[in-house]
């Protein structure tokens, strides 16, 4: 009887026994989360789509949810990576309101010759909010001010900045139109479009057979192939592993994940290239996702950044200079605030005093909806890209449905709390 | 014969897949010392758990007698409304609040609402005259040693009118000289009619004040001894089920040159800047050569290897360091890494570990080059390295996936010298490597050390438990106020020995 209770020393052979089933039970818990956030974007979406009678998904209105919510996914990247190392950024809104507003003088007022290039100009916003980063990580990295105070006065200061170089409340534009195709440009069809099953007219004019849609080949193209690359790139991760002698995730849950993500990858890009194709800022977008995902999941740095976040000073005593990371996790989201500010400014065609205003509370509820902690440590980039949808996609599903703006904030509120809930209450449980 | 105070009967406590308690008996008189032996995690705190209420009434099998009255607890107000109070490890106090704010916290002399401050304060230093604590009661908790803190936690207890007080290791974190007065408070406790129950790992301290002894082993008593039974070796025979004749494994010392030299070094406070921390330093180890450090709690040691190690504390460090007798920068922690020095902290928990993150992360950040290439980690060779040094050090854990927060004491502390291992040092520098941890993980611990020693690297070795330090090294220096103030071989070193350099040192200081 007594003997029960002691612990039995396991063998190595019954160890490896129990190995797969329970590995596998242990990567769905583990993936919980990343799958649960995402089915959670899905029923949204179905949700919208029913209650807009089929709006939601309709080609136009897909391009709009993207130009609309880009910015805030951009900036949700460098939010990431600021919340994972234990800070907060609250500035980010003036801060893309400044830039905005910069552009907009340097484009259209201030005579500065080849200088006003929109190019030129976009090259040089980047810099400036490189450097209001490094301004802000400085007292922050070096002089251990916390983050939120240095931040609040710099979401002040560069609101009124904003204001002060638009000349109080007017508005400067219109933009150039090269400058504009940042966010409401679509990419160039270079393959040159597909006209599906040409319509056959009758005599009067009305169309018996075909739907007459017209495909941008150009994003057909580019969906496949990056569809074709994500399932490649995955396929080989699990052959890596399985040649080293280690387990994979079972494959059916592989071959569901992956086509499940494809489908629904393919799906959009087909209802993009029955419009226009894809909207400039969306590649934009997806190319900024996947280096970011690359850095914080296989370089060095991004490790250090979470190390850091989950223990500052065990940290520092591995030899990390947490210091300088700090600055640079800052410098990072200087760098994407002013890309987003560059984003609203093309998306509106002109600058305005409240540019960006509020958004920050949108990128960090982004970021906390995806899954960080507020303490630090934790959290995905991907997760903060589907926290960004999901904030998108309620509000344009709420604006379609003509819910009152007061009430859309009361029901992001609640979905803030119960996706942070749910988080906590996972947590407990395992 | 006294009468019995308390009787715990038969208790079981059962954790989800765990068994932490089974039939464990408690018997303690009125008015005696009673210590709780065991190793970490043998069941102590959750008997303490069980019998002050936090484990409530219903959530156990078993039954507590108190004063006569079989009891059922429902919380720890219900059990220190009878007079029991426990002391946890960790210090509940509020560091921002006063003496007489903490003591009375939640137990506030008021009316209505509104706090009388001169009855609480006025209280308060009664109470502090009973605890021998010469403080004034609206001096900030943060502003006093731990030493003093505990003795408010003490005096704490006593407004609440104890009669049964629970100390859990109350002097894990004290001086020698704190550890004797708190000891001597116990003692003068026991005369005023205050039953004890103390929970220690420190045989010598249970020696001197208690008056029975209980062994708990794998969540059951194994026995009770009476004073007059009580030998250490009785204790720790009882303690692992096992004679510990072998303590330390045996090891062939193969000494090489000198690796690592320290020369004058001197640190000041990084606070009270003229304070000097470190006076004038120097030492060498040789290769393949296990040196220790010994000295009491506040010599300096700790500080002594932090500044050592990229100034990780101090400022105005002066000093010289030499590997292999060229000199070397050490000013910031990747350079002292980079000239292979690693530094094992005292404090895993603070200072060692990402609690988060789970192994496999924990061992390679001191190292990230070491599986990566153009900063890119190669996820397979991290996962091959990681389970490498599981092996190595036989850390136990599912799988290198198991976060570090949620392993023992002793299995962290391998996680993080893993960590250090693969840095690849030639020095290595082990603050109080054993701290917390239970005999057997001790073992693995000293066997690793005589591993590295084997292998040509050089340690160090920084402990305030000299037996440690007598059967691992090959050689002590005796730390003192900053100073070293006798360094011999450590076969003919002795505990004596250790102790007179430390008070010679002391009067030589003055």
């Amino acid at each position: 009887m007594s003997t029960e209770s002691a612990p039995v020393p396991k063998s190595g052979v019954a160890e490896d026994v129990q190995q797969g089933p329970r590995v596998a039970v242990s990567a769905l818990v583990t993936n919980l989360r990343e799958y649960g956030l995402i089915l959670a974007l899905i029923a949204i979406m179905v949700f919208f789509q029913y209650t807009t009678s089929g709006t939601l998904f309709k080609p136009v209105n897909l391009s709009n949810l993207v130009q609309q919510n880009s910015f805030i996914i951009v900036m949700a990247l460098g939010m990431l990576l600021v919340i994972v190392s234990g800070h907060i950024d609250l500035s980010v809104g003036s801060v893309a309101g400044f830039i905005g507003a910069l552009a907009a003088m340097m484009m259209v007022i201030w005579p500065l010759g080849p200088f006003s290039n929109p190019l030129v100009v976009s090259i040089i916003c980047l810099i400036v909010g490189g450097a209001i980063g490094a301004a802000q990580g400085y007292w922050i990295a070096y002089h251990r001010i916390p983050s939120f105070i240095v931040t609040l006065a710099g979401m002040l200061i560069f609101r009124g900045i904003c204001q002060a170089l638009l000349g109080g409340g007017s508005s400067v534009g219109p933009l150039p139109v090269g400058f504009k195709a940042l966010s409401s440009g679509f990419i160039p069809d270079v393959i040159g479009s597909l006209t599906l099953i040409p319509p056959v007219v009758n005599a009067a004019g009305k169309t018996i057979v075909g739907s007459g849609l017209t495909l941008h080949m150009t994003t057909i193209v580019l969906g496949i192939v990056a569809v074709v690359a994500y399932a490649y790139f995955g396929l080989r991760a699990r052959r890596s592993r399985e040649r080293h002698g280690y387990q994979a995730e079972p494959f059916t849950l592989f071959v569901v994940k992956t086509l499940v993500t494809s489908a629904l990858a393919l799906f959009l890009v087909y209802q993009f290239a029955t419009y226009r194709g894809l909207p400039i800022v969306l590649v934009v977008m997806g190319v900024l996702i996947a280096l970011f995902v690359f850095v914080t999941k296989r370089m060095t740095v991004g490790r250090r950044v979470y190390a850091m976040g989950g223990n500052a000073k065990a940290a520092q005593l591995s030899g990390i200079k947490t210091e300088r990371l700090t600055l640079m996790v800052f410098i990072n989201m200087g760098v994407l605030s002013a890309l987003g500010g560059l984003i609203i400014a093309a998306r509106l065609g002109q600058a305005v005093p409240a540019a960006g205003l509020g958004s920050e509370l949108d990128v960090i509820a982004a970021v906390f909806i995806g899954g960080a902690s507020a303490m630090g440590g934790v959290g995905q980039v991907i997760g903060a890209v589907v926290g960004g949808f999901i904030m998108g996609v309620m509000n344009n599903g709420m604006s379609i449905m003509g819910v009152n703006v007061d009430w859309q904030q009361v029901v992001k509120g609640l979905v803030l709390l119960g996706a942070v809930i749910f988080d906590v209450y996972n947590k407990n449980k395992a | 014969m006294a009468s019995t105070i308390l009787e715990m009967r038969d208790i079981t406590k059962t954790f989800p897949g765990v068994k932490a308690l089974s039939n464990v008996n408690l018997s303690v008189e009125e008015g005696e010392i009673h210590a709780v032996v065991g190793e970490n995690g043998a069941g102590k705190s959750t008997l303490m758990k069980v019998l002050s209420g936090v484990y409530p009434a219903g959530t156990y099998d078993g039954e507590i007698v108190y004063r006569g009255d079989e009891c059922h607890f429902k919380g720890i107000h219900d059990s220190e409304r009878r007079g029991i109070v426990i002391i946890h490890q960790e210090l509940a106090l509020v560091p921002m609040l006063s003496i007489a704010e903490n003591i009375f916290l939640g137990n506030e002399h008021a009316s209505y609402g509104i706090i009388d401050w001169n009855a609480n304060e006025t209280r308060t230093s009664a109470l502090l005259k009973k605890v021998g604590l010469r403080e004034d009661p609206k001096t900030l908790i943060t502003n006093i040693g731990v030493g003093k803190q505990q003795l408010v936690e003490i005096a704490k207890a006593l407004s609440k009118e104890v009669q049964l007080l629970i100390l859990d290791e109350p002097t894990a974190s004290l001086s020698e000289k704190d550890s004797q007065a708190l000891l001597d408070l116990l003692l003068e406790f026991k005369r005023q009619g205050i039953t004890s129950i103390l929970i220690s790992h420190k045989l010598n301290e249970i020696n001197r004040v208690a008056d029975k002894v209980t062994i708990i082993r794998d969540g059951r008593t194994i026995e009770t001894l009476a004073k007059k039974d009580i030998s250490e070796d009785r204790i720790i025979t009882s303690m692992v089920g096992r004679s510990l004749d072998d303590r330390y494994p045996s090891r062939e010392p193969d000494i090489g040159e000198v690796v690592l030299q320290v020369r004058n070094w001197s640190v000041y406070h990084p606070i009270h800047a003229e304070r000097q921390v470190i006076k004038g330093i120097d030492i060498d180890v040789r290769k393949g050569e296990v040196v220790g450090i010994a000295g009491l709690m506040g010599a300096g040691r700790t500080e002594f290897a932090m500044s050592l190690f990229g100034r990780s504390y101090g400022r105005h460090i002066t000093g010289e360091v030499l590997l292999k007798g060229k000199p070397i920068d050490v000013s910031s922690v990747s350079k002292a890494v980079e000239h292979g020095i690693a530094y094992v902290t005292e404090d895993r928990k603070t200072y060692g570990l990402n609690l988060i993150d789970h192994i496999k992360h924990n061992i390679t950040l001191a190292n990230l080059p070491g599986v990566s290439r153009h900063n890119v980690i190669d996820d397979m060779r991290e996962l091959a390295v990681a389970n490498d040094y599981k092996a190595k050090t036989n850390i136990r854990s599912s799988s290198v996936y198991q976060m570090t927060g949620n392993l023992s004491g002793g299995n962290q502390q391998k996680v993080v010298l893993s960590k250090w291992l693969f840095a690849n040092p030639e020095v290595l520098i082990l603050d109080e490597p054993t701290r917390g941890i239970d005999v057997g993980a001790k073992y693995e611990i000293y066997t690793i050390i005589a591993r590295l020693a084997s292998e040509g690297k050089a340690i160090i070795v920084i402990s305030s438990e000299m037996p440690e330090l007598l059967g691992i090294t090959d050689r002590i220096y005796v730390m003192n106020e900053g100073r070293i103030v006798g360094e011999m071989a450590a076969s003919d070193a002795s505990q004596e020995k250790i102790m007179r350099a430390i008070v010679r040192g002391e009067g030589k200081a003055s």
